[in-house]
């Protein structure tokens, strides 16, 4: 028996030193970043996810593997949250809706406990995370060091600096949302350890920095693939820096706005003939458009994005058929305050008035009720010609981030308050030819214009675009007793909320978790 | 013994007996034992002559027949769970023997981890259920056998679908993000209890009439050494044996009807239609239908059951055996659902080398097909508009009544046919499930007290299934219909290896078991992708391309020491230590020690006499156990995963897919909870009467728990890592005894009860920032309406405080106590109300039996919880009936009193006491006793399954994991009639 119990010793030792290494399991269809990024190709897959970043919300269309957590997938897409955000809060629009805390934003209640606001906060950082993580690999001398040189060596070089435009786009978003919030780069390693906090201040001149540091190495303009971003797009997003340097830094730089929207103009940029066409599923071939977000009805899909922005209108007496869509899901309208900006809302003047008219009031007695209050026929599933887009539930329509509709409002505003390097005659040229394209002729030309005009012609012209509520702050107006809209406040004829709203809360359960972050006052 | 002793005595009985009786010569005795109890026979009992040698067990039909010598005047019975009986083997004809049942029983046999004890020698809280005790009736799935019969233990079926899962919670959850679920290990074999693909709950795969016992293992001390898996107790399942013995058949069938037990309140056609009439416009008027129809009463059915065992049992030579097949086919109550499983048992132990090698081999296979019945029609059901006819009359939709525009568009948003949605979707299942293990253990010749074992188990699944919609159904119809198939193959592998010496040494008065041993266990996960098709085959997405695999594996090694002194000093010393792939290699093993003390007052000088007190033990118990499961595999690694072909992003003129880095936790390690308990059992009057009662603490720390993670600073916003605390404290009481023993008649009751004194969130996060509530979770369909915040018991209801009307008592609409008086209603005003778990749950079982007769019942009782009744919350409410979407919604006729208008998620007016008392089972059973000449035992039984519910709640059942109604599978009542056959 002495065979058997050495048999048995052998056995159990040999079979305990062989299956310890089985706890070294790795997951067998992915990748670690070495594998990644050992070509330009999984350098492209990874960037991708950072463009992919502010339209899609996880690896599966459109939803089942989700970025984010705590919040419905659909809920959590970046476009969403930032419209959500810059327009519920605004006269521009309201939603029927009473998911969670969605209305606090029309009725300018919100607290740091909100859930779509920590949603933004939370993809907003996501975003600058992966950014950094990109940027960190594409530096040159890892690059380099993984055998990586040539053309693919420069296309990587291209890819890093586009990776940091994004970041630099994410954390304007965030100067603008909430002003001094968490910042990170990419020397910080993801782990664990708290961040510290960037002032306005500070922010401002990293955004400014970046965008002057990657300028010069960007494609040129009109020159990169469809939907990356050039240099125009950075012209952009420093000319929107400099148009609300006095609001984020008490410090005006309109001069410098109308430098880079000149740029742009320069450029070769054209407005797309018809005002109505920048909005459907074919204005991927507009010429208008410097900085997109695509979709697509089946191979970019998400409930967020122009899917949401296209759905949520569609109500009552609306006709699907004319969105493209498999149904609608009847939630947002615009308030009374939008509708009186035209002269005509019936849409036969201006056609930038796209109104939903029939079936709904132009008062709102009731927020919930899809049918108070005129929706808007900007976003349809349909393209220029007609054609339905590939898919009803999922929408083909690009989202315009930046477009020179925007870059002519920037420098007519920039001009009128002061900025050297353009010029009055030049502004009502910009301004005239924004209304000759709305009304198809020059019968609703001006001959002068005043700030008043300019944002009121920005309402007209990006309405629904995620600007108004960046434009109203610029004008004081956006929490003050100045300018009222139906249901400011939650009050039907509106009233002014402390001005501490002017900036949303860093989320309670941000502050909760990282201690070196210091609440917005009032919050 | 010895031959030489054999012949030696049979000399002797030879010299004794031939004086006297020349002719004397041995004779047959045979007989039968059954359970006094019920009539059920006795399996394996042990029969005896007394004073001589030789014996036998009974068979599956508790018969025995014994050759014995003519001096042999007495017969001694034993058998586990019953009392020893001495039996005077000099009658005429067949023995008829009843046992008397002794859950008392001390010297009864319990299984513990690696190995048994001996229940008068257990040191920690565990308890056992022998077949004897089960729940008895339709039963279709394991869990439910001891449901209300263990102190402690909370098991919830999750619906009344066929199959369906339960919640099973020992001692309440100790985890927030990980797995709350005991480990459950089958004959040795830690089984997967995740989920499998096709299958609504891992447990159904296997035959409840296949199992012998259960074992629960509830504090650390008696489950630290499964370790890491043991922070929510452990499940030990012991299957049914074969016996050397003849040839045995045994056979029954049980069939019930099962009938819905209610409806939920919504507006019938005529309230509708008058509400509608009342304050809708003239185009919501005109969407009115003129039918009247009960959705309600359209999709439930009474719903057939038959479930049919066979076994048989024998020994060929020294090869004894167990061989089961079982059929079971169940309707459920909503149309089209059914569940069928074949399930085959066979079990071998044979022995060898002079019985010093045993080897034990058990293969469970079980192919269970079903057939899903479309549940989103329970929903449609109460939404779906009472006034419409259920067909339509015309082609489109296969007939059936949809929402459409006035051009005949569907309207996507309104709910679907709610008959529609049953009969148009064909949505089936195979799930085959194998669980096997050989174990071999050997008694060294040189050493018998030393023991070696090895075991080697599977457990492999399978689940494959496929989905039909035709085209033409309103749920699939902009998509035009589903033809999908999905598959998914799960391996769980075992290796174990122990020795175990056991020595009594007389010269202390001492008697030490020591267990060293090893275990290897690992678990794999495919699932290959598959397209997503339309009716017709078209593809709507394209398979990424990327199966899913996961896999992980867990080494361990383990002891323990068992030491008795003078039989009346007990200590138990338990150490496990767990590696575990889901960790990295700096975190990756885990120590998991136990202590626990047991005395055994009784047998002091003092007690040991005692008329009363018969027994009389304390036990003191501590231990650390971890957690693991219920988290992903690779959760420290960083990793990149990439994208499906439906989110891929275009950059220039093609789709890249997407290359995503996973939020990780580098640090990320084993979830500890140490639990102290203390507990005495007390038996009075020869243990008549025993109670136990039990007082646990669990600590749990470095709580796996997802929680918000610094901004900027992971690839995600929430993380799964160890934070936070958890805390539990509990009283446990459990009375058993027996009433009345009186000849014919004898009555035996039994009551538990649970006291959760606390069960609360003690940490949560790194800082304490007054302005953060906590985590959300529990959605109402539409809402968090729950939160785990730090003080609260998980889950609690965090709601805002309504206001009523002082003159009508409603809820004014919208109106809520401003809490904080800062002139708004928020967050803040929110309050910590309540919660779905209980505070006291308590079982109370009764059996009773009167000569051939016997009848019981199972009550189980939860108090202090309560329900969100969401059906209230988003049907109730003008703004779901009047959509302004050009449909209506039909929904609960709460709307009615209280005329809400737009949905109030957070009022506590929709929290209501779902305190409940329910009968689980009713039975009576007759023992018929022998038919066909005596070949045949017959005994027939009635069951009634969830008999009556006492309750408050408004809602259809006040027993929903998770405390939110939003609907589910209705529990059935179930009236079933069976009958047992043993040849």
């Amino acid at each position: 028996m002495n065979m058997n119990k050495i048999l048995l010793t052998v056995l159990g030792i040999s079979a305990m030193v062989a299956c310890t290494k089985d706890l070294n399991r790795i997951p067998r269809y992915s990748t670690t970043s070495e594998q990644l990024y050992k070509n330009e190709a999984g350098y492209k897959s990874s960037l991708a996810k950072v463009y992919a970043g502010l339209a899609l919300t996880g690896n599966a269309g459109p939803d089942g593997s989700g970025d984010l957590g705590g919040i419905d997938e659909g809920f959590s897409s970046y476009l969403r949250n930032f419209w959500n955000l810059q327009e519920l809060s605004t006269d521009e629009a309201v939603i029927a809706w009473n998911d969670q805390t969605i209305k606090d934003f029309h009725d300018m209640d919100w607290t740091s406990a909100d859930n779509f606001n920590r949603a933004l906060y939370s993809r907003i950082f996501y975003q600058i995370t992966l950014a950094n993580a990109f940027i960190a690999e594409a530096a040159d001398d890892k690059v380099a060091a993984r055998g990586i040189s040539g053309a693919d060596a420069d296309k990587i070089k291209l890819y890093r600096a586009e990776a940091r435009f994004l970041r630099a786009l994410s954390y304007w978003h965030a100067l603008d949302l909430y002003g001094s919030v968490t910042f990170v780069t990419e020397k910080d390693a993801v782990g664990a350890f708290l961040p510290k906090q960037a002032t306005r201040q500070e922010l401002f001149q990293y955004v400014e920095s970046e965008c002057l540091a990657i300028e010069s190495i960007l494609a040129n303009a009109k020159a990169n693939e469809y939907a990356r971003a050039d240099k125009a797009a950075v012209w952009m997003l420093l000319a929107n820096l400099y148009l609300n340097a006095e609001v984020y830094i008490k410090s005006p730089k309109y001069s410098e706005a109308i430098a880079q929207v000149n740029k742009v103009i320069a450029a070769g940029y054209t407005l797309q003939p018809n005002y109505q066409h920048l909005f459907l599923a074919d204005n991927h071939t507009s010429s208008e458009v410097i900085f997109p977000v695509a979709f697509d009805g089946n191979k970019s899909r998400t409930w967020g994005g122009t899917t949401f922005l296209t759905h949520a209108p569609v109500g009552g007496d609306m006709n699907v058929n004319d969105f493209g869509i498999d149904f609608g899901w009847g939630g947002i309208r615009t308030t009374s305050a939008i509708v009186d900006k035209f002269a005509d809302p019936s849409g036969n003047t201006d056609k930038r008035a796209q109104f939903q008219i029939a079936g709904q009031t132009l008062a709102i007695a009731n927020i919930s009720e899809f049918r108070d209050g005129y929706s808007i026929r900007k976003w349809r599933n349909r393209t220029s010609t007609g054609a339905a887009g590939s898919n009803p539930t999922w929408v083909d329509i690009d989202f315009p981030m930046f477009r020179l509709g925007e870059a002519y409002l920037i420098y007519i505003e920039a001009v009128l308050r002061g900025g050297t390097g353009g010029s009055n005659n030049q502004a009502l040229a910009y301004f005239n030819a924004l209304r000759q394209r709305a009304y198809g002729n020059t019968s609703g030309n001006v001959s002068s214009i005043n700030l008043q005009d300019v944002l009121d012609e920005r309402a007209r012209e990006l309405h629904w675009e995620g600007k108004r509520r960046t434009d109203l702050i610029r004008y004081g107006l956006f929490t003050t007793g100045t300018y009222l809209w139906p249901w400011k406040g939650g009050v039907p004829g509106g009233r002014a909320v402390e001005s501490f709203r002017n900036v949303y809360p860093i989320p309670a359960a941000e502050i909760n978790v990282n201690t070196n972050l210091i609440q917005n006052e009032g919050y | 013994m010895t031959k030489k002793r054999l012949l030696l005595g049979i000399a002797w009985l030879f010299l004794m007996v031939s004086p006297l009786a020349v002719w004397a010569q041995d004779r047959v005795v045979s007989g039968k034992i059954t359970d006094s109890k019920d009539g059920s026979p006795v399996v394996g009992a042990s029969v005896a002559p007394k004073g001589a040698a030789g014996g036998t067990t009974t068979g599956n039909d508790g018969s025995f027949s014994l050759r014995i010598g003519p001096s042999v005047k007495t017969l001694v019975i034993t058998s586990i769970g019953f009392v020893r009986q001495e039996i005077d083997a000099n009658g005429s004809g067949p023995l008829s023997i009843s046992l008397v049942s002794s859950q008392t029983s001390l010297n009864e046999v319990v299984v513990v981890g690696y190995g048994t004890q001996r229940k008068k020698d257990l040191t920690g809280a565990v308890t056992s259920i022998t077949s004897k005790d089960f729940v008895k009736g339709p039963i279709t799935t394991p869990e439910q056998l001891i449901a209300g019969k263990v102190a402690g233990v909370q098991i919830s079926s999750n619906s009344g679908q066929p199959g369906a899962g339960s919640r099973i919670r020992i001692r309440g959850g100790t985890s927030l993000n990980a797995s709350n679920d005991p480990l459950i290990v089958i004959d040795g074999v830690p089984v997967e209890n995740a989920g499998i693909a096709g299958s609504p709950n891992p447990l159904s795969l296997i035959n409840p009439n296949e199992i012998e016992s259960f074992n629960i293992l509830k504090d650390a001390s008696a489950a630290a050494i499964y370790g890491s898996r043991a922070a929510n107790g452990v499940i030990l399942i012991t299957t049914r044996r074969g016996r050397a013995d003849k040839l045995r058949v045994s056979f029954n069938t049980l069939n019930s009807v099962a009938v819905k037990t209610g409806t939920v309140d919504v507006m019938n056609a005529d309230e509708f239609r008058n509400l509608v009439n009342a304050r809708g416009t003239t185009n919501e008027k005109a969407l009115l239908g003129t039918a009247n129809t009960n959705w309600q009463e359209e999709i439930y059915r009474a719903a057939f059951m038959t479930d049919n065992n066979i076994a048989v049992t024998g020994g060929i030579k020294q090869l004894p055996y167990r061989l089961s097949i079982g059929y079971l086919n169940q309707d459920g109550i909503l149309k089209t659902s059914n569940l069928q499983r074949t399930s085959l048992g066979l079990n071998l132990n044979p022995k060898f080398f002079d019985n010093h090698l045993s080897v034990t081999t058990n293969i469970k296979y079980s192919l269970s097909k079903n057939r899903f019945a479309n549940q989103g029609a329970i929903g449609s059901a109460v939404y779906f508009d009472p006034t419409k006819s259920v067909n339509s009359g015309k082609t489109e939709f296969g007939g059936y009544t949809e929402w459409t525009s006035a051009s005949g568009v569907l309207n996507g948003l309104a709910p679907k046919n709610p008959v529609g949605l049953l009969n148009q979707r064909d949505d089936r299942s195979d799930v085959s499930r194998l669980i096997g293990n050989v174990q071999l253990d050997y008694k060294f010749h040189f050493l018998p007290e030393l023991r070696a074992n090895l075991n080697a188990g599977l457990d492999r699944a399978h689940g494959e299934g496929t989905i039909f919609v035709p085209a033409t159904a309103a749920s699939d119809f902009v998509r035009k219909g589903v033809n999908n198939t999905y598959e998914q193959d799960k391996t769980n592998k075992l290796l174990e290896f122990y020795f175990n010496y056991v020595k009594e040494i007389k010269s202390i008065r001492s008697r030490i078991d020591v267990i060293a041993g090893y275990s290897w266990q690992d678990w794999l996960t495919k699932s290959p992708a598959l397209p997503d098709l339309q009716a017709d085959g078209v593809t709507v997405q394209k398979p990424a391309g990327i199966p899913f695999e996961t896999q992980n594996t867990l080494v361990s090694f383990y002891g323990r020491l068992n030491y008795a002194l003078m039989d009346k000093y007990l200590l138990t010393v338990t150490m496990r230590r767990d590696g575990s792939s889901r960790f990295s290699e700096n975190n990756r093993w885990g120590n998991f020690p136990s202590a626990a003390f047991a005395w055994k007052i009784s047998d002091e000088n003092f007690l040991k006499n005692n008329k009363v007190i018969s027994n009389l033990k304390l036990r003191l118990g501590w231990g650390i156990t971890g957690q693991q499961d219920g988290i992903g595999d690779y959760n420290y690694l960083p990793a990149y995963f990439f994208s499906d072909s439906a989110a891929r992003y275009q950059l220039g003129s093609g789709y890249v897919t997407l290359a995503r880095p996973q939020g990780f936790d580098a640090n990320l390690k084993w979830e500890e909870t140490e639990t102290r308990n203390i507990g005495i059992d007390v038996g009075l009057l020869s243990n008549r009467l025993n109670f136990s009662v039990d007082y646990y603490e669990k600590d749990t720390r470095d709580l796996l728990a997802v929680v918000p993670a610094a901004a900027g600073t992971n690839f995600t916003n929430q993380l799964l890592t160890n934070v936070g605390s958890i805390k539990n404290r509990g009283l446990e009481f459990v009375i058993n005894s027996t009433v009345i023993d009186k000849g014919d008649f004898t009555l035996d009751l039994g009551f538990n009860l649970t006291y959760i004194i606390q069960n609360e969130i003690t940490r949560l996060q790194l800082a304490k920032d007054p302005n953060f509530l906590g985590a959300e979770t529990g959605g109402s369909g539409f809402n968090n309406v729950q939160i785990h915040s730090v003080g609260y018991r998980p889950s609690t209801f965090f709601l805002y405080q309504q206001i009523y009307d002082e003159k009508s008592g409603l809820p004014i609409e919208g109106l809520y106590v401003d809490r904080n008086r800062d002139g708004i209603i928020n967050d803040f005003d929110k309050n910590w109300v309540k919660n779905p778990d209980p505070t006291v749950f308590m079982g109370f079982t009764a059996a009773a039996s009167y000569k051939k007769w016997n009848a019981g019942f199972v009550l189980r009782a939860n108090t202090g919880n309560y329900m969100y009744n969401a059906v209230r919350a988003n049907s109730g409410i003008l703004q779901n009936v009047f959509t302004g979407q050009g449909y209506l919604n039909n929904g609960h006729s709460n709307v009615l009193t209280t005329g809400f208008g737009q949905r109030q998620t957070w009022t506590d007016y929709y929290l209501e006491n779902a305190s409940f008392l329910r009968m689980d089972n009713l039975y009576l059973n007759y023992h018929v006793g022998e038919i066909m000449k005596g070949k045949a035992d017959l005994r027939v039984n009635a069951n009634i399954q969830n008999v009556f519910v006492i309750t408050k709640y408004s809602g259809l059942d006040p027993e929903i994991n998770g405390g939110i109604d939003n609907t589910i599978f209705p529990r059935p009542r179930i009236f079933a009639i069976g009958f047992n056959l043993d040849f």
